[in-house]
């Protein structure tokens, strides 16, 4: 066999690496650019302000309306983000200020576990205790009958999904403040509590705010967990009880029907289209903030 | 604070716990060595083993192929553009960008490139959708371990008269075996418990794997389909399914933690 000498096992790995580099460089034009290729056949013939706003969705008559679906996404986020934005900030400063070292040391396999537990199984849970919780407990507190398929259980499974992403994002941020801030304001006569609300908390604000943006833009995307608990009814929602649909879960549930009509696959594909423009959108914002947070 | 903190940690205790309870019960040594026998899905006998194989050997081949292209990227952002930082932060900026794409995303463009390549759905196409979907994870996490490499060992094998290239596969992965290892087995494991990317590529059969080409059973997959069954036994059969796909992430969890801390010994410190 001819071995191959330095110079020439340099080029080869030089010409593995650029390849390498360009596809991965090149990876998000090409996803952007398959998915408006494949979704080309329903924006030609719709106006996007009428798929993105009508409310009816009948594919088989050719009716694309994806207001439902983007109001029970943004419903679901929200909510997610409401339940857990409080608990993680709470978590994240006693963590960093209030314990000793030690104390992160559990804290960050719990972190990562929760990470690597699959959305599938977080499903699961929620089916086994998210829905019948609401079903039996809160439903009739707030004297509504409800199945427990809702809105509510899709948030309250997302809020703790989310968790690991936002609160591992928090603990570096605050660990990013310098430990001469706090003492200098400690110093000053302030107490802890004071310190952490006037000074920390408004030094790392833009890191707050993008790691929950961060949050954010994993929740919309969330596939799995969501489909299994979140109802899959067709319709707008009008309380937090009622059933609702999701974008991600629309493309999973119909990925079988799809190739029977053109449009349908179409449609999908601007689901998919629409998901990611607002991850990307989402992720570019918060790297601004992030960028505006490095600079101090 | 402290509230919301222990609070955390129950939920995760309170999810593990009922993945345990309810799996344990249903599990069996049948159900982890058969493949679906006639009727499965109606209560009938038989396992999922072919969809403990089919996620095993999906996840191995995307974790494969996702390091043969990540490493080399990881290795040249580190060792090749050490004076340009700002192109660094351009391509770890986009890195991010793609990371933070939801997988259901990657299902549909791996969906479109199955047609456009016109393959069937197959093992052979979940492994490349899943790949795409892990490549950022990978670089990324290599990129934190290689950036922290100490200049001034560079400098020492560069003065001892080597290529970049050199410096790239032999310095810089050996000095950062731990993290590489960390790196893909936190690959293997979103690769492992991922469904939406799968679901439109990977396609599902009761058949075990046998060739790139055909379709092939994933765990999550099958937990999905076997709770949608209204058959109670099938239900649990779930339950048991959840158990073994959060076993073997909480295994790959634990192993890269152990093998981590091993191979953080061959370092050299400065």
């Amino acid at each position: 066999m001819y071995i191959l000498n330095r110079n020439q096992r340099h080029r080869v790995n030089y010409t593995w690496m650029i390849i390498s580099l360009l596809l991965v460089a090149s990876l998000p034009f090409l996803l952007f650019s398959g998915l408006y290729i494949k979704s080309f056949l329903l924006l030609h013939d719709y106006r996007l302000s009428d798929l993105l706003f009508s409310r009816e969705w009948r594919p088989g008559s050719g009716k694309f309306g994806f207001y439902p679906f983007i109001v029970g996404s943004i419903w679901v986020t929200l909510l997610a983000m409401l339940f857990s934005a409080p608990v993680c900030l709470l978590t994240a400063i006693y963590v960093t200020h209030y314990t000793k070292k030690r104390f992160l040391r559990i804290m960050h396999p719990a972190i990562d576990i929760l990470a690597g537990i699959p959305s599938v199984v977080y499903g699961v849970w929620g089916i086994l205790a998210i829905v019948p919780f609401i079903s039996n407990y809160l439903g009739p507190l707030f004297g509504v009958s409800t199945l427990g398929y809702s809105i509510l259980a899709a948030a309250l499974v997302l809020s703790i999904m989310i968790v690991p992403f936002v609160l591992n994002i928090l603990i570096e941020v605050f660990q990013a403040v310098p430990k001469e801030l706090e003492e200098a304001t400690l110093s000053l006569g302030a107490t802890k509590w004071q310190a952490m609300k006037h000074v920390i908390l408004k030094k790392s604000l833009p890191g707050i705010i993008a790691a929950f943006g961060f949050g954010l833009a994993r929740a919309f995307g969330e596939t799995m967990a969501v489909l299994m608990v979140v109802g899959n009814v067709v319709k707008l929602p009008k309380s937090v009880f009622d059933p609702g649909y999701t974008l991600p879960a629309l493309i999973a549930n119909n990925y079988g029907e799809m190739l029977s009509i053109p449009k349908y696959e179409s449609a999908l594909m601007f689901a998919a289209l629409i998901l990611l423009a607002v991850s990307l959108f989402f992720n570019l914002i918060m790297h601004f903030f992030i960028a505006r947070y490095n600079k101090y | 604070m402290i509230i919301s903190t222990y609070f955390i940690l129950l939920i995760l205790v309170l999810i593990i716990f009922s993945i345990f309870a309810k799996g344990i019960k249903a599990i069996s040594w049948e159900m982890l060595t058969s493949v679906p026998s006639g009727g499965y899905y109606y209560g009938k006998g038989g396992g999922i083993l072919n969809a403990i194989l089919g996620s095993l050997s999906l996840a191995f081949g995307a974790t494969l192929l996702a390091f043969i292209i990540g490493l080399p990227v990881a290795l040249y952002m580190n060792a090749f553009l050490v004076q340009k930082k700002k192109l660094v932060g351009v391509i770890r900026f986009i890195l991010d960008l793609v990371w933070g794409i939801p997988s259901i995303v990657y299902g549909a463009f791996g969906f479109s490139m199955m047609i456009f390549l016109g393959i069937q759905t197959s093992l052979l196409a979940g492994i490349l959708t899943v790949t795409l979907f892990i490549l950022p994870i990978m670089i990324r996490s290599m990129d934190e371990v290689l950036r922290t490499i100490p200049t001034g060992l560079i400098e020492a094998s560069y003065s001892l008269g080597s290529n970049k290239s050199e410096v790239a596969f032999k310095i810089f992965t050996r000095q950062s075996v731990s993290g590489i290892i960390t790196a893909i087995l936190l690959s293997f494991g979103r690769a492992i418990g991922d469904a939406a990317s799968v679901l439109f590529t990977a396609g599902y059969t009761d058949n075990l794997p046998n060739s790139l080409m055909e379709p092939v059973a994933t765990l999550p997959l099958s937990i999905f389909f076997q709770l949608a069954s209204p058959v109670p036994e099938v239900q649990n059969r779930a339950y048991a399914s959840a158990l073994v796909l959060t076993l073997i992430i909480l295994i790959v969890s634990v192993l890269s933690r152990g093998l981590g801390k091993k191979y953080h010994k061959t370092k050299i410190n400065f």
